[in-house]
């Protein structure tokens, strides 16, 4: 067994030896008929193989839990975290936060349980990347779990999975129940003495649950309310215990690394900061939406006008969202900013889950900043009254300009609700519900104008008297 | 009573928690499956199961969208509305529903066979429009595939023209993609 395993791991580690010997740029070749850049894909390899269908003898033939074998009794937690670390890899859910220090913050001398869950509650919209990688390769998760948990040092881990996702829920469930039998998963794994446990745990149509700690409170059978920072997880998280709450991709690229190693991970990408591939969700208004992995890095152009075809008619590129309904919007002018995590921040935005939502031309930018603003109305959980209340004022005024009744005085109004909602809440989607509104209201100002223009036009709103008085 | 019923089910996924509170989404799920709802009296039950008092459960219960504390009908169709459906659609989809069953978002038919419900975001944006019925996606809407799953659902109680393990593009195209 462990002959032939290190064989194979020898084999594609001489590969990344390769590829890093080649640099970052040669992680892609040219397609001889269209010349469009392809890139090696790593987390879509097996499932874009004709025929795979994700169960375990297909995903051991593709090389599947040798990195579990590898590290299970051979390698010490502290040297896998190590690993991580060095990869450069970061969070994929949203914030990007590097992985590995993530799990170096669990106390070391800390004696009782320990837990690791599995962020899957995909919920922010244009993304729809985890769904692909659940649905499609469950055990690549699985094993990205188990070292998880091994470097952590967690006997029990929870999937917490959206609960719109019932054919991923059963999928996974499958999934843990073959490699239980094959004792990958459950008591002494592979005879080297370490228990792991998953059980994959429904969520119930909840966007903030997609937050850590309302993950958190939601898998303790709570409303799913975010908890106040600090503690935060990595001391007290779920039951109190230390928890670490990982992206299903984040988790889906640890195999990889353990098999081909740190270095070749660092070295593709935009190292230093923004190392690996992303899969990127393409939708909207493109000729091929959907799911493209790729090295961080490419351009926006790249990844809108090649891999997703470009636009789907002759109308041109108005807008686009980079990192979900959290990014603010960007423009044309942005077309040639980097997917990573620096440059897209630098550009005013940031690329957080990859999901990329392109708009064309006619598309109007307040209905657009509206339908999101809907969204954060619909999910705001009710714990801070500036979202709480200022969510619904927001969907108010915005409605009332897009229905054209709206007068000048509500652009100020809405500059300054947004400035009094964004970090003033105890989790992050104060900062996201505001985006959608002050990124079109600096890029398309003209339009709230336009609108506003038509109501007092149309004489639906009458001026006040002078000197009138409330 | 769930207890009776689903004893061995019951067992099973408390043994998958240190704190049996944690169980508390997994038999509300249990409970909706029973009856197609919440009922009053299943959240007093799993109430008396995981020793919590039930404002304990209705406060959890009532914060979770997917959890109907009101009979819905056989089929309950949930089309997505938020902004990258709505880029390509969604608005025109609830329009034909509403038209072909003659209901409104929040209603159901009278025959209690369809309750149309307009949601947020359900992770189908490269795919859209799109809607989930009861467990199911279907994605990439047209008049005509609807046509077929509402006549299908009717007939059958089902469609193949659901999503299965999801991937898109297609794994043809996918391949020259990346």
């Amino acid at each position: 067994m462990a002959g032939t395993g290190c064989g194979e791991i020898g084999d594609i580690n001489h590969l990344a030896v390769r590829d890093s010997i080649r640099g970052d740029c040669s992680h892609f070749t040219r397609d001889k008929t269209t010349f469009m850049k392809t890139y090696e894909p790593i987390l879509l390899k097996n499932m874009i193989q004709p025929g795979y269908t994700g169960s375990l003898p297909e995903y051991e033939r593709a090389g599947g839990y040798q990195a579990l074998r590898k590290v299970l009794g051979k390698v010490t937690p502290a040297e896998v975290t190590a690993v991580v670390m060095k990869s450069g890899l970061r969070g994929r859910g949203g914030a990007g936060f590097p992985t590995g220090v993530k799990w170096g913050f669990l106390p070391k001398d800390y004696q009782g349980p320990r837990y690791l869950c599995c962020n899957a509650d995909e919920s922010e919209p244009g993304t729809f990347k985890d769904r692909q990688l659940i649905e499609r390769d469950p055990h690549q998760l699985l094993e990205g779990m188990l070292l998880a948990c091994y470097a952590i040092g967690a006997a029990s881990s929870y999937i917490y999975i959206r609960g719109e996702f019932v054919l991923g829920a059963k999928i996974l469930e499958a999934a843990i129940t073959e490699a239980r039998a094959a004792g990958y998963v459950g008591k002494n794994i592979l005879g080297s003495g370490v228990s792991i446990d998953i059980w994959v745990h429904r969520g119930a149509g909840a966007y903030i649950c997609g937050e850590e700690t309302a993950l958190l409170e939601s898998l303790e059978g709570k409303r799913g309310l975010p908890r106040v920072k600090p503690p935060f997880p990595a001391t007290h998280g779920l039951y109190n215990k230390p928890t670490v709450v990982n992206n299903v991709e984040t988790l889906a690229n640890l195999p990889h690394i353990i098999n081909r190693g740190a270095e070749w991970f660092a070295s593709i990408g935009s190292p230093p900061k923004s190392t690996g591939t992303r899969v990127f969700c393409v939708s909207g208004h493109v000729a091929r939406p959907g799911n493209y992995e790729v090295p961080m890095g490419i351009t926006f152009r790249e990844l809108i006008y090649e891999l997703a075809g470009g636009m789907r008619s002759d109308k041109k590129l108005k807008a686009f969202i980079p990192g979900g309904a959290s990014a603010p919007f960007l423009t044309p002018d942005h077309l040639d900013v980097k997917l990573d995590f620096e440059s897209v921040a630098l550009a005013g935005s940031m690329l957080g889950s990859g999901g990329v939502t392109v708009m064309e031309e006619g598309t109007d930018m307040v209905w657009a900043a509206l339908r999101l603003m809907e969204f954060f109305y619909h999910e705001s959980c009710g714990k801070c009254s500036p979202c709480r209340e200022g969510s619904s004022w927001l969907v108010q005024i915005m409605r009332r300009i897009v229905n054209k009744r709206g007068q000048m005085a509500d652009l100020e109004t809405l500059t300054d609700l947004c400035k009094n909602i964004a970090g003033r809440t105890v989790c992050a989607f104060g900062d996201a519900e505001v985006s959608p509104i002050l990124s079109t209201l600096k890029h398309w100002r003209h339009e709230y104008v336009t609108l506003i223009h038509a109501a007092e036009a149309a004489n639906l709103i009458r001026p006040e008297p002078a000197g009138a008085k409330h | 009573m769930l207890k009776e019923k689903y004893q061995d089910e019951i067992d099973e996924i408390l043994s998958r928690y240190p704190v049996k509170r944690s169980a508390l989404l997994p038999l509300l799920y249990l409970a909706q499956r029973e009856e197609g709802y919440v009922t009053e009296a299943a959240m007093q039950e799993i109430a008396g199961i995981l020793k919590l008092t039930p404002p304990q459960v209705y406060e959890t219960a009532t914060f979770y969208t997917m959890l109907n504390l009101k009979p819905v009908g056989k089929f309950h169709l949930q089309v997505c509305k938020s902004l990258m459906c709505a880029l390509v659609g969604s608005d025109t989809v609830i329009g034909w529903i509403g038209t072909k069953l003659g209901i409104k978002p929040g209603e159901t038919t009278q025959d209690k066979l369809f309750t149309l419900s307009i949601v947020e975001c359900l992770a189908a944006c490269g795919t859209g429009p799109m809607m989930q019925v009861n467990d199911d996606y279907y994605e990439r809407l047209t008049e005509e595939k609807l046509d077929r799953i509402l006549a299908d659902l009717r007939q059958t109680g089902t469609s193949s023209l659901k999503t299965g393990p999801f991937m898109w593009p297609e794994p043809a195209a996918a391949k020259s993609g990346t």
